[in-house]
């Protein structure tokens, strides 16, 4: 096991894409002492900032303490190994993941999973905005893997997601799912609203109030359960619409019967079709 | 300064001279017969080429469509990016790269003179800051006078004489290079959602038709006498069975030709040239197009080759635009430049196993080798529509050998295989041909005096490559080829060494390059064209025009016009 201490509390914005266990599984401890990482615009040594131990031979198993806000691209594109945060991250955690775990006992920024393929991230506090999205301009987003988040998220959560799963056990901003193609993004209480924005296809299931679902969704059906992924299923009525018919699309939104009385008008649209 | 090149294989096609083993003299900028042979410094250029500065006559790398481009593409800038040298400066960008990048890069390759190919009007001073900004290489930019009101109007009114004064106005104001002519009548069409589909479709409440605009641009620049011919992208533009359009729009000139000269480039031809009624049974029509360019001397074409990568397509051609948004999917900007023209951008990728792009592919290269002659067709990729410049190499290597063109030929879309005409092809063209393509015959056709030659009299513009033509067979060795041409030895720039091993030594501006227009002051037209302004335009005439000190470095080249 690897540990990483911060030492001091952190003044500038720091880019550490070394902190993966693929960087330092094979190196020593002066190596890893001197890896280069950027501290503001300057270039400084990881023990400059952290007081680093290594103990026992699992070498693929990091744990980070302190409270790295400001640290940028933690576990970005690592590939296998476990990577625990004991405190907050900063953005960019495990960008381009291929592999691994990545446990945040605490709290991370913006893009957290950006671009995701495989691995899971597990998040026991709150995130940013762009979950699993990608940066600026590319249009596609995580293509695999699974982010859990325990609290809340922001905006745009899984846009342009390809595959995966997202859950969310807490709440959601505005725009989740936003342009999604593939996967399933699943949030268990209040989702803001223009939910699947623009989706072509893929799952999203809101289990919390929705104050209202985009007039270029249609309803499709009202389904007595919903399946999450593999044997995980929630037993309780679920709306289900398709869309976006703006973009053509196939997508499937799930949203809870019971939390989400105002919306049981669009039932007799459901009758309609049934006295044709 | 004074420079002596010795020993290099030169090839200078326009002064006949093929792989001779000679020395080149430079002094103050230009090629002279002879220098103080003590004072001068010495490149030895023994087992290289050494050829004129390369000359790209169509590039999109300024103006305002193409920084729109760039802000759309944030994506195209994230991971391609140069670090800032002790002489040059930092940029970003794959297909629409930052106008330093640029610059570079293009020096890098050997070349030293661009052309920017569409500036609408309204935008020519953003175009103009832009292209001052892009260093290295001088460069011209020609006027978009498609579908501008006045034109339309003077032709419905058959007033052919008030058509050239506003043409002569409008470069000289400009500061533009040659006439370019979009999609002619389509791009006003567009203004109210439709397109033209022939040459004899009139344009939306203006009785005039794309034929007649093509034959009155055409003679107005015979009129002018503008160093360029019109610089034609043709209607129908990435259409299936467009090629019958091509040929019907160079036809439509044939009897304004002036004696043996070109009078119209069809631009980025390949993608003119496709045969077929939908994109599922799309045809090669190069040969066509092909037979009609070598059995006529009065056209010139360049390829717009594709490239297999991801790009940005930037046109004034907005509704092909808007089709190929529609078709990908893909993010889509539009905008309509007032009363004159109007542009679109949508990003792209060329897929080697989709049929479509890989028939593109092929098509680019047939007319290529299928053109006798290659003063009448010359390398370009359309960039970025087609892929991005810096792609030549890679088209030379499948121009010179037909094993560079096999190797990628097998990874192509297997419909496309069977439907190429390729395969059919042995012609390998010599580095003395991709000499005229890339440089002699560009510099011809744009009627620059001074480059695209090592005579004596010559701008001092000269690019080494690292390629030794009697120790080599490009045909075998073709990535040898792409490598010499991927990075010049030197370049080097009105006689000073801008690029010694893929490396910019130094930083130099290049001139920009405008037609000025002499014309008999006439006072009742300003008049008018002031009155039009007030009634057409949101910009005052005053503050239209670009002053000439607007350029970092200017270089007028004049024009006695007969009115």
């Amino acid at each position: 096991m690897i540990s990483l201490q911060l030492k001091n509390s952190l003044k500038f914005p720091v880019t550490a894409k070394c902190i993966s266990p693929d960087a330092l599984q094979d190196k020593s401890l002066e190596e890893i002492e001197k890896l280069k990482i950027w501290v503001g615009n300057k270039k400084k040594e990881l023990r400059e900032l952290f007081k680093i131990e290594i103990r026992g031979s699992e070498r693929e198993v990091i744990h980070v303490y302190g409270d790295l806000t400001k640290v940028r691209g933690i576990g970005a594109e690592m590939t296998m190994g476990e990577l625990t945060i004991h405190g907050n991250t900063g953005m960019h955690l495990g960008e381009e993941m291929k592999g691994g775990k990545i446990i945040v006992y605490g709290n991370t920024g913006d893009w957290t999973g950006s671009m995701m393929k495989n691995g899971t991230i597990e998040i026991y506090g709150n995130t940013g905005n762009y979950l699993g999205a990608p940066y600026r301009g590319l249009d596609k987003g995580m293509s695999g893997g699974k982010i859990i988040v325990h609290g809340n998220v922001k905006n745009e959560a899984g846009a342009y997601m390809q595959n995966g799963i997202i859950r969310v056990y807490g709440s959601a901003g505005q725009f989740a799912g936003l342009r999604m193609k593939d996967g399933t993004i699943y949030i268990q209480k209040k989702c803001g609203e223009r939910v699947g924005a623009n989706m072509r296809g893929g799952k999203i299931i809101v289990q919390g109030f929705l104050k209202s679902v985009l007039p270029t969704f249609t309803i499709e059906d009202l389904r007595d359960k919903v399946k999450i992924e593999n044997e995980e299923i929630i037993k309780e009525p679920f709306y289900l619409f398709l869309g976006d018919l703006a973009e053509d699309g196939k997508g499937k939104l799930y949203i809870s019967k019971k939390k989400n009385p105002h919306l049981n008008f669009y039932e007799k649209f459901l009758e309609g079709e049934k006295i044709e | 300064m004074e420079l002596i090149i010795r020993n290099g294989f030169v090839f200078d096609p326009l002064n006949k001279v093929e792989g001779e083993k000679m020395d080149v003299f430079v002094k103050d900028g230009k090629i002279v017969e002879k220098v103080d042979e003590c004072k001068a410094k010495v490149i030895d250029a023994s087992g290289m080429m050494v050829l004129p500065g390369g000359v790209d006559l169509h590039c999109h790398i300024a103006g305002s469509e193409v920084n729109a481009g760039r802000l759309l593409r944030p994506e195209d800038h994230f991971k391609n990016f140069e670090r800032k040298t002790r002489v040059t400066r930092s940029g970003s960008g794959h297909s629409v790269p930052s106008t330093f990048t640029t610059g570079y890069r293009y020096a890098r390759m050997g070349y030293t003179t661009i052309m920017n190919p569409a500036m609408p009007p309204l935008e020519a001073k953003h175009t103009h800051d832009e292209l001052n900004d892009t260093p290295m290489v001088d460069k011209g930019s020609y006027t978009l006078l498609t579908d501008w009101w006045f034109i339309l109007e003077c032709l419905e009114n058959g007033k052919i004489e008030e058509c050239v004064r506003y043409a002569a106005w409008i470069l000289k104001a400009t500061k533009g290079y040659a006439i370019k002519i979009v999609n002619p009548g389509g791009i006003e069409a567009w203004g109210f959602g439709r397109n033209v589909q022939s040459l004899d479709d009139p344009v939306p409440y203006f009785n005039v038709t794309p034929r007649e605009i093509i034959r009155a641009l055409c003679k107005v620049n015979n009129w002018l006498g503008l160093p360029h011919t019109i610089h034609l992208h043709t209607n129908n533009l990435g259409k299936p069975g467009n090629y019958i359009t091509t040929l019907e729009t160079m036809k439509c000139v044939e009897d304004l030709a002036l004696k043996d000269k070109p009078v119209i480039h069809i631009t980025h031809c390949q993608f003119s040239s496709f045969k077929g009624s939908n994109w599922r049974n799309l045809r090669s029509g190069a040969e066509e197009i092909a037979r009609y360019v070598n059995n006529h001397s009065h056209v010139t074409l360049d390829m717009g080759q594709v490239i297999f990568t991801n790009t940005t397509t930037m046109t004034a051609d907005a509704p092909f635009q808007f089709t190929l948004h529609q078709l990908t999917g893909n993010k889509w900007m539009n905008h309509d430049v007032e009363t004159e023209t109007s542009s679109g951008i949508v990003p792209f990728r060329y897929k080697r196993k989709n049929f479509v792009h890989a028939m593109q592919w092929s098509i680019g290269l047939e007319l290529a080798l299928l053109v006798d002659n290659p003063w009448k067709i010359f390398l370009t990729t359309d960039h970025p529509n087609a892929g991005p410049f810096t792609a030549y190499p890679r088209i030379i290597s499948w121009l010179v050998s037909r094993k560079a063109r096999e190797s990628t030929f097998k990874k192509i879309s297997l419909k496309a295989q069977r439907k190429s005409l390729l395969p059919s092809i042995t012609r390998e063209l010599t580095l003395y041909e991709i000499t005229i393509m890339t440089r002699s015959g560009q510099a011809k056709v744009l009627g620059l005096k001074n480059k695209g030659h090592l005579g004596v009299g010559a701008d001092a513009d000269v690019a080494i490559y690292n390629l030794n033509p009697e120790a080599i067979d490009p045909s075998k060795d073709y990535k040898e080829v792409r490598k010499a041409f991927r990075n010049a030895v030197y370049t080097i720039k009105n006689g000073e060494i801008v690029v010694k091993n893929g490396e910019i030594t130094k930083h130099v501006n290049g001139a920009t390059l405008w037609v000025n227009l002499q014309t008999s002051e006439q006072k009742l037209f300003n008049e008018k064209l002031k009155e039009k302004f007030r009634d057409y335009w949101t910009v005052e005439y005053e503050n239209y025009a670009v002053e000439e000190n607007r350029l970092k470095i200017s270089n007028p080249i004049n024009v006695e016009a007969k009115i």
